[in-house]
C-alpha cells in the first residue's frame, strides 16, 4: 500500500502573532487548530487524529487533546524529530488515513520563545513568576495526586456505582501471583490469597499494597517486520490483526466518569479490524498497574458487562488452567515487573510467548492462537491514552 | 506509620505554589482575594474546569470568568495513607455549575468523607504562591 493519492491537506492556518506575551502556549495551539478547522470548513468534533511534537505541553498529545476537548480522537502520534516533526506528521497522517485509522487529522505547533523570561516548557511552578507548561498543571499538580490515589478514586467510584468489593479486586492479584510463582525473574513469586491482599497495608483507600504493581528497573523490545521477512525467519509467526487507540480525559470536567477507561473505544476498533470478539481470545495481557486497572479494562473491552467485572475476576477466573480467561501469565506488573513504570511492552511480550507456545509450561494456554494485549498510560483518574492490540498465531 | 484507619485530623501536607500561566493568571489573582472563579462559554452557555481561553466543549473563544460560590458534591475521593506528612484526601467535586474539579478535602474527618457529600470551597495558603482552592464539608 502507498499513501499516494490517499490523503489531502484541506486546512491550513498560520498564527498572526510574532510576540505573544498575553497567550499561553496551549492557547496558541488551540487557536491554530481553530483557524485550520475554519479554513477547512470543519469542526472540532470532526477531528479523529491528533499529531503533535515536543512543543506541545504535557505528555504526548494527552494534555492538548484534553485542553481542546477533542472527544473523537482515535489516532495519536507525537513523533518528535525537532523542527521537521510536522512535515513527518503529514506523511504519518496520510498513512493513518490510507489505512482507515482516522479521517480528519489535526497537526499543531505553537510556542513562545520570546517569553522565555516566564520560563519555557515544563509545568514547574516558579513562585512569583509565570510559567508556560501543561495547561492542567496549576490546577492539578498541587493536590498530591499520584498514580496510587488517582486510581484509588476510580476504585472508590466503581465500588459506589457497582458494588464492587475489595475481595473481588484482590482476586486479580491472587491470579497474578499464581502465574508469577513459575517465573524465575518475577519480583514477587509467593502465591497470595484474598486475605493476604486485604491484610496488606492500606496505601490509598480502597487500594492496599498488594493491589499495587511492583516498581522495577528493566525494559523490553519488539521487532515488527513485513510478511516477507517474517516468513524468511525461523521463528513462529505472530500476526498483528487489529489495533485501536483512544485518549480519555475530563475535557472540561463535564460527565466525568472514572469508572470507564479509553478501552471503551480502543477495544471495539481493534476487535472490528481483527474480525474477532472478546470471547474468541484465548489469552489476555491486561495492563495491571493496579487491580482496579485490570477490572475496568476487562469490562470496557467487553469481556463482561459494565459493573460485572468484580464477579468476572473472582474465584480464579483469570488463572491459567483454572479460569476462562488466562491473563498476565508472566505475573504481570502486579508480581513480575513494571520497567520504568511503563508496562505496555511486557504485555505484548507475554502475549507473543503465549502465541508461540513459549510461555512457562505451567501457565501455557493450550492451542493459544488468539491473544490481546491492552494498556493505558497516564492515569485513569485524570487523563490517559488507551491502546489495544489483537494478535494471531499463523 | 499506621496500617489502619487514621484518627480524624486535618491535612498536614503543605501545598506547593501552583504553576501560574498568562492564561490562568486572572484565576489566581482572584484566589488571592478569596474569590473562586470558573470559566463559562458564551457560545454554548456551559461552564468548564480547569479554565481555558477556548471552550473545550464547543471550541468558541468567547469564554468569560464568572465568580462561583464553589459548592457541589463529592464525586469520588481517596485518602492517601502513605505520605511523609500524614494522610490527606484527594478527590473530585462536581460543582453545582456542572464541571468536576480535582482538589483536596481539608479541615474535616477524612474517614467520614463520602461520595455525594456536599462540600464548599475555601482557600489554602501555599508555599510562596497564591492560595489554592480546597474543599470542606458544608
Amino acid at each position: 500500500m502507498s499513501i499516494k493519492g490517499k490523503a489531502y491537506i484541506m486546512g491550513a492556518y498560520e498564527h498572526p502573532l510574532r510576540d505573544a506575551p498575553d497567550k499561553s502556549t496551549p492557547q496558541i495551539h488551540a487557536e491554530c487548530a481553530k483557524g485550520a478547522l475554519e479554513d477547512a470548513g470543519l469542526t472540532k468534533d470532526d477531528i479523529d487524529g491528533y499529531f503533535c511534537a515536543g512543543d506541545a505541553p504535557g505528555f504526548g498529545g494527552m494534555s492538548m487533546i484534553d485542553y481542546m476537548g477533542l472527544r473523537n480522537v482515535r489516532h495519536m502520534d507525537s513523533t518528535e524529530t525537532g523542527g521537521s516533526s510536522y512535515i513527518l506528521h503529514v506523511g504519518h497522517a496520510a498513512q493513518a488515513i490510507a489505512e482507515g485509522k482516522c479521517k480528519v487529522a489535526l497537526i499543531t505547533l505553537a510556542g513562545r520563545p520570546r517569553q522565555n523570561q516566564f520560563g519555557g516548557f515544563g509545568g514547574g511552578a516558579r513562585p512569583g513568576k509565570l510559567t508556560d507548561g501543561p495547561p492542567e498543571a496549576g490546577f492539578e499538580n498541587i493536590y498530591g495526586g499520584t498514580t496510587h490515589n488517582t486510581y484509588a478514586m476510580c476504585a472508590a467510584r466503581h465500588m459506589y456505582e457497582y458494588g464492587t468489593t475489595s475481595e473481588q479486586l484482590a482476586w486479580i492479584k491472587v491470579a497474578a501471583s499464581h502465574h508469577a510463582q513459575w517465573n524465575e525473574h518475577a519480583m514477587l513469586r509467593d502465591v497470595v490469597t484474598v486475605e493476604d491482599v486485604l491484610n496488606s497495608p492500606m496505601i490509598s483507600d480502597p487500594l492496599h499494597r498488594l493491589d499495587c504493581c511492583v516498581v522495577s528497573d528493566g525494559g523490553g523490545a519488539l521487532i515488527v517486520t513485513s510478511p516477507e521477512i517474517a516468513r524468511s525467519l525461523n521463528r513462529p509467526m505472530v500476526k498483528v490483526i487489529g489495533a485501536g487507540e483512544s485518549p480519555k480525559g475530563p475535557m472540561g470536567g463535564h460527565d466525568l466518569d472514572l469508572t470507564h477507561s479509553g478501552a471503551l473505544w480502543s477495544g471495539p476498533i481493534a476487535f472490528e479490524e481483527a474480525g474477532v470478539k472478546p470471547s474468541d481470545m484465548k489469552y489476555a495481557s491486561i495492563y495491571d498497574s493496579f487491580t482496579i486497572t485490570v477490572l475496568m479494562q476487562l469490562e470496557d473491552l467487553g469481556f463482561c458487562a459494565k459493573g460485572e467485572g468484580g464477579k468476572f475476576v473472582a474465584d480464579g477466573n483469570l488463572i491459567s488452567g483454572v479460569g476462562k480467561l488466562p491473563f498476565n501469565t508472566d505475573g504481570g506488573g502486579l508480581c513480575n515487573n513494571h520497567p520504568t513504570n511503563r508496562g505496555g511492552i511486557t504485555k505484548v511480550i507475554e502475549a507473543v510467548r503465549q502465541l508461540r507456545g513459549e510461555a512457562h509450561p505451567k501457565v501455557q494456554v493450550p492451542n493459544c492462537d488468539l491473544a490481546i494485549a491492552h494498556g493505558t498510560g497516564g492515569s485513569l483518574g485524570t487523563r490517559h491514552g488507551s491502546a489495544t492490540l489483537i494478535m494471531e498465531r499463523e | 506509620m499506621s496500617d489502619t484507619k487514621t484518627a480524624p485530623e486535618a491535612q498536614a501536607r503543605k501545598i506547593p505554589a501552583p504553576a501560574v500561566t498568562i492564561e490562568s493568571k486572572p484565576f489566581w489573582d482572584a484566589a488571592a482575594e478569596g474569590r473562586f472563579l470558573i470559566k463559562r462559554c458564551n457560545g454554548c452557555g456551559k461552564a468548564h474546569w480547569y479554565p481555558r481561553a477556548i471552550c473545550p466543549i464547543c471550541f468558541s473563544d468567547d469564554t468569560v470568568w464568572e465568580e462561583s460560590p464553589g459548592e457541589g458534591v463529592i464525586y469520588a475521593h481517596s485518602v492517601m495513607r502513605r505520605s511523609p506528612t500524614g494522610p490527606f484526601a484527594i478527590g473530585y467535586v462536581t460543582l453545582d455549575e456542572g464541571p468536576a474539579v480535582l482538589t483536596n478535602f481539608v479541615d474535616c474527618d477524612l474517614d467520614a468523607l463520602a461520595i455525594g457529600q456536599r462540600v464548599k470551597v475555601k482557600f489554602q495558603e501555599t508555599e510562596n504562591g497564591p492560595p489554592v482552592p480546597v474543599f470542606s464539608p458544608v
